[in-house]
């Protein structure tokens, strides 16, 4: 049996670290108990020589934001493995025919050799965009990632984006995202969401007046699926889904994103900074939901149908009524498997707090939760979701997850894939929280089944009684 | 082999001073290369009586990457049997010029244009220490000795005093050491007392005193050094006796910098800049 979070145990484990290492993650590692103060630092740079999970600006921009646009070609500008190791991890699904409606499956690199460097990489660049719209004539757009050395030699790929925008007479995006710019992904979110607002959003005006039920749905990246199951229940709800950010999405989405009459939005760290200049540039409003799990799902489809008139409000019932009883049925299956289990989560952007519904409605509960890169308004909204007794850590260390996972001895670790095959070594069920382990869509209706399925297999596996440590085995010999 | 870097502020007269010194080291029987660490690529060509050799990193630009060249394409030998290697990069304004220094002067040791047999190594770099690439002369395993070309001008002092300061912080970390100030002279008020006294504040010595005289120019726009075009001018001998003073130089310092408040003290001592009583008596 595992012990519960108690701020001791954060102090032992903490404890092996030089004093000034100490006090600085301290302050990132809250036991939440009653009458906390439940104050926690975030945003800040990680400390040297402790094993951090972060990425730079370069996985945010390009990996997150940029990536999933599916009818553009996004080039890794600089030298190859940027663009190779960042390929395809993500498993943001598109619809289309590859290379003709669809380019994210494919990978684009500018290839920089050392003569780039020394010369300069613009002429390159000219070369790389005007091959790529040749091959892929289709193409709707083409954005160009920095990648550090770009920066570092300070080459102008804003005015190389300008003459080939006339030349190619498609938008090129120069996406400044050099890695070392900012202190994890979370920059390069912002970036790039400034990149889509100076280069994409409001450059397009549909012919049709905008309707009463238009709406974006903003932050979801359609990782296996996503954002197909979360669509289909606001379609479901009589509303008209014009643009996707970014999964599945189009140029001309986010072109003519301004002319909606709402933002809903998922993953609030990515995408908050645009749905916020467009609430201040458009006047359209955003409202923030979760479609992990039933519970959380009812609670949004109510909030987001209040937006809205009584025929709207009206259909959002009949979703829910349609619904319930097929995840009443799921939660029949799987909850007597999973009920008491305890979860402990390490993620992104929204998942950490957005799960913990999902993993509520199956009985089971979440001790452990922390951000890789989140900030203080996550935070703010993570808090509340968590119960007494449990710990929340903002970027932890390869160490402080470890120890913590060693002493909580939890029933499942959600988390991604630099720490899955630590925790399976460790015999410990493991579920991938970023890419869905190859597995999804975890949200909406359709989501729910899978995600029950998927933790149900992760901690019931009969696998798990035939794997036998070597020094057992061979006592057996 | 000693290994030893020029550097100095922009316009100075480096190229010209390293080249007729080398021819001067040659005359005495030394085998010499230079090494031009700017990407102008003009630090060679009055050894070679040509214009701008062809360069590292044009050749590798040429020809896609730097693993493609040959040693001899790029080494080409002048007068007095000099080896000549620059390291070229990119136009004002655009890429990494550090770089190319960098990416240069590995291929030149990669592919053994450093052979025991030179005497003396010469790199020629570029206005100042800009950036890491700049610094690559003066890393670990290559010169352990620098000469600055200064003058009595304000900026070129100024200049002088920022290279010791880089000098400083590669002599904690290497073994570098500041040979001398070499005052290439531009007939400026005290010019030999200024420069003798920065030298000693430096914690060095001014090694040599160049007279301004014009047959450098006139050697220059034919493409020579002075030693190669008129052999019997004073000016040749002047450059002799600095290639003597350098070959024969055991004053090798780490360089004792000055903060800009003592340089300009300095500066007001010899009367070069007025302090504000005296400025504010001259208005009035």
């Amino acid at each position: 049996m595992g012990e519960k979070p108690s701020v001791s145990m954060v102090e032992e484990v903490l404890s092996v670290y030089p004093e000034k290492a100490r006090k600085l993650r301290a302050k990132h590692i809250v036991v939440k108990e009653e009458g906390c103060s439940c104050a926690i630092k975030s945003n800040i740079k990680c400390v040297p020589g402790l094993m951090t999970a972060r990425g730079c600006a370069y996985a945010g921009a390009k990996g997150v934001v940029w990536g999933p646009i599916k009818d553009m070609i996004h080039i890794s500008h600089g030298p190859i493995g940027c663009g190779y190791y960042s390929w395809g991890a993500r498993r943001n699904l598109t619809r289309g025919i590859v290379g003709v409606e669809s380019f994210s499956p494919m990978m684009f690199s500018s290839d920089f050799s050392e003569s780039n460097i020394v010369y300069g990489g613009d002429k390159k660049l000219e070369k790389v965009l005007r091959e790529a719209k040749e091959l892929f004539p289709s193409v709707q757009g083409i954005s160009v990632c920095s990648e550090c050395p770009v920066g570092l030699i300070g080459d102008d790929i804003e005015s190389v984006a300008k003459k080939m925008n006339k030349e190619l007479e498609i938008p090129i995006v120069p996406v400044r995202c050099e890695g070392f710019r900012g202190i994890s992904q979370s920059l390069g979110h912002h970036i790039a969401n400034d990149a889509v607002r100076d280069y994409l959003l409001g450059k397009k005006e549909r012919p049709e007046e905008v309707g009463p039920y238009d709406i974006s749905l903003i932050g979801d990246y359609n990782i296996g699926g996503d954002v197909w199951s979360s669509k289909k229940i606001l379609e479901e709800m009589g509303l008209n889904v014009k643009n996707v950010w970014t999964g599945d999405g189009t140029v001309e989405g986010m072109m003519a994103a301004h002319q909606v009459k709402l933002n809903l939005i998922h993953c609030y760290r990515s995408m908050n900074y645009i749905c916020r200049h467009m609430e201040e540039t458009y006047g359209i409003p955003w409202l923030e939901f979760n479609f992990f799990g039933p519970t959380k799902i009812k609670e949004s489809i109510r909030k987001i149908a209040a937006q809205f008139d009584e025929t709207i409000q009206k259909k959002g019932e009949e979703v829910i009524a349609k619904y319930e009883p097929l995840m009443q049925a799921v939660i029949d299956k799987y909850r007597p498997r999973l009920e008491g289990k305890k979860v402990m989560l390490f993620v992104g952007g929204l998942r950490p707090r957005h799960v913990i519904g999902a993993y509520e409605d199956l009985g089971m509960e979440v001790v452990g939760t922390g951000y890789e890169f989140a900030h203080k308004d996550d935070y703010d909204r993570t808090f509340p979701a968590m119960k007494d007794e449990t710990i929340i850590y903002d970027d932890a260390t390869e160490h402080e997850l470890d120890q913590f996972v060693n002493r909580i001895r939890p029933d499942l670790i959600g988390s991604g894939i630099k720490e899955k095959y630590v925790f399976e070594k460790m015999g410990f069920p493991f579920r991938q929280m970023h890419s869905w382990d190859y597995s999804g869509p975890y949200h909406g209706y359709d989501g729910f089944p899978i995600f029950a399925r998927d933790m149900d297999i992760a901690i019931n596996s009969p696998t798990r009684a035939l794997a036998r440590a070597p020094w057992k085995k061979d006592k057996e010999v | 082999m000693r290994q030893i870097a020029i550097y100095g502020k922009g316009g100075i007269g480096k190229s010209t001073t390293t080249q007729n010194t080398v021819a001067a080291l040659a005359e005495m029987g030394k085998r010499v290369m230079i090494v031009g660490c700017d990407p102008k690529a003009d630090s060679t060509r009055l050894i070679l009586n040509s214009k701008a050799q062809t360069s590292v990193m044009d050749l590798a630009r040429e020809k896609g990457t730097v693993e493609d060249l040959e040693l001899d394409d790029v080494l080409y030998t002048g007068f007095g049997g000099i080896r000549c290697a620059e390291s070229g990069g990119p136009e004002p304004g655009v890429g990494c010029a550090g770089r190319g220094v960098i990416t240069a002067i590995n291929f030149l040791e990669e592919n053994g244009a450093y052979t025991p047999d030179l005497d003396y190594v010469f790199y020629d770099v570029l206005g100042d220490v800009v950036c890491g690439g700049f610094a690559m002369p003066i890393r670990e395993n290559k010169a352990q000795e620098i000469y600055i070309v200064c003058s009595g001008e304000m900026m070129a002092m100024y200049a002088a005093n920022n290279i010791s300061k880089g000098i400083l912080k590669y002599a904690t970390s290497g073994g570098v050491r500041l040979g001398g100030l070499i005052c290439n002279s531009r007939n400026t008020d005290k010019e030999y007392e200024l420069i003798d006294e920065l030298a000693k504040r430096l914690g060095t010595q001014m090694i040599h005193f160049l007279p301004r005289d014009n047959e450098v120019q006139r050697a220059e726009l034919r493409r020579m050094t002075v030693i190669q075009y008129n052999d019997k001018h004073p000016q040749a001998d002047e450059y002799r006796a600095l290639a003597k003073k350098i070959d024969e130089n055991k004053k090798l310092v780490v360089p004792t910098p000055l903060t800009m408040d003592e340089l300009e003290e300095l500066l007001m001592a010899f009367g070069i800049i007025e302090d504000e009583e005296t400025a504010a008596a001259k208005l009035g």
